[in-house]
């Protein structure tokens, strides 16, 4: 039997159907959520979050059009509402926050060099690109989001997200050399 | 002239090179992903940048995988959530169906019936005039402001009592759901700065299990105080 599609399952929960919802939910939150808390570093927010993402969801299903497709929907409301979270929260609190998600400083090259593992240090330095080059990066390798759909979650124009993609991947490679690694950009 | 080739050559793979890793994740159009494996197929440089990109996006990958998934609350909040908004709509529905109903019991009372209802209208209208003036003025008398009780079970100080302030912008259908994900009942208020006493449990809790309620109930972004009580 073949799965719903996305489009469908929007069409019957537009019509109130609550099982087309959890199937939507169970479909899609990890991602959701994953984008979410990587935006907020703080699991439960990012619960509360995509309870709220998909409870818009299911108040506005008769209003998506299907210009973009379902997941891209789903994640332009995930951020919005990861900013206005963000927003919401104290300079100060923000500040606590961000400082305890910011991983230690870097290990010196000496040691880094030490770590056989370059796949850790990557991920390691990929932790500590700014929340602009991280979404960016997320969109369109973890959450397999074309320029436009990019384009379409962030509200930036087509050509932005490519140079601020260069920018985030020039960034990285940054945090690698300084981390003893080569970050292959000459 | 020379040169002017060199730059356009240099464009043309900047080009290219800002759709790597889009073409790595398999996000490009059929046209575009030709033409970056043609770019590929010709450019040893820009082949050796690609694996960077291909290496940047298996660990962009296991970054995330490490991130776990939401426990089964966040389903359950959303679904005690719609289940509160189709409620709402529910009582929002049969308010609507009240006016029809008026409208036809009133166009079968005859005239004198009819004006008999009106001066009880106006009647009930001045009596609960008069109940709000002397509620204003007791108010002002520094008498206090109780209006709001709730499923008390007549016996309010029994169980464990959180105070609770919500944010401006909460809604109603935010704070049903909120008490419903954690099981509060609201029992008085609002209080001086739109306080509400809430019970989290029948019983009276330790001071450590009512303290992590508290921290679980700061976290909602629709709380802006949350304090234990008496």
């Amino acid at each position: 039997m073949q799965a719903a599609p996305d489009d469908t399952l929007i069409e019957r929960i537009a019509h109130g159907d609550r099982l087309a919802m959890r199937v939507l939910f169970t479909r899609h939150h990890v991602r959701v959520y994953r984008f979410v808390l990587r935006l907020v570093h703080n699991e439960t927010a990012a619960e509360d979050l995509i309870s709220d993402v998909f409870l818009d969801v299911w108040r506005q299903a008769s209003k998506f059009e299907a210009r973009s497709q379902v997941s891209t929907w789903l994640l332009a409301i995930a951020r919005f509402k990861a900013l206005s979270w963000l927003r919401k929260r104290s300079d100060e609190e923000l500040d606590e926050e961000t400082a305890a998600a910011v991983e230690d400083p870097g290990d010196d090259p000496e040691v880094a060099m030490q770590k056989t593992d370059r796949s850790e240090i990557l991920r390691k330095c990929l932790t500590k690109l700014s929340p602009e080059h991280r979404e960016i990066i997320d969109l369109a390798y973890y959450h397999e989001k074309a320029v436009e759909e990019v384009a379409d979650i962030v509200g930036i124009p087509e050509n932005t997200v490519k140079t601020r993609m260069f920018y985030a991947r020039k960034k990285l490679s940054e945090l690698l050399r300084a981390a003893g690694v080569d970050g292959g950009w000459r | 002239m020379a040169m002017t080739t060199n730059d356009a050559t240099a464009r043309q793979r900047h080009d290219i090179e800002a759709l790597l890793p889009w073409h790595a994740a398999g996000a490009l159009s059929a046209r575009d992903a030709e033409r970056v494996e043609a770019a590929l197929a010709g450019d040893s440089e820009l082949a050796r940048r690609y694996e960077l990109v291909r290496e940047e996006l298996g660990e962009t990958i296991r970054l995330n995988e490490t991130l776990g998934a939401p426990s089964l609350r966040a389903m359950e909040r959303l679904m005690a959530a719609i289940e509160a908004d189709a409620a709402a709509a529910q009582r929002r529905r049969r308010w609507l169906d009240v006016g029809p109903w008026i409208a036809r019991h009133l166009s079968e009372l005859s005239p004198r019936a009819l004006a008999w209802s009106a001066v009880a209208a106006a009647l009930a209208i001045v009596l609960q005039a008069g109940l709000i003036a002397g509620l204003f003025i007791s108010e002002r008398s520094g008498k206090g402001f109780e209006t709001v009780l709730f499923d008390d079970g007549g016996q309010p100080n029994q169980g464990a009592h959180v105070l609770l302030g919500f944010t401006p912008d909460a809604t109603a259908a935010e704070i049903t759901r909120f008490l419903q994900s954690h099981n509060a009942t609201l029992i008085d208020g609002p209080k001086q700065n739109a306080l509400f006493r809430v019970r989290v449990a029948e019983r009276r809790l330790a001071k450590d299990d009512l303290a992590r309620i508290v921290r679980q109930m700061q976290e909602d972004r629709i709380v802006r105080f949350a304090a234990p009580t008496v």
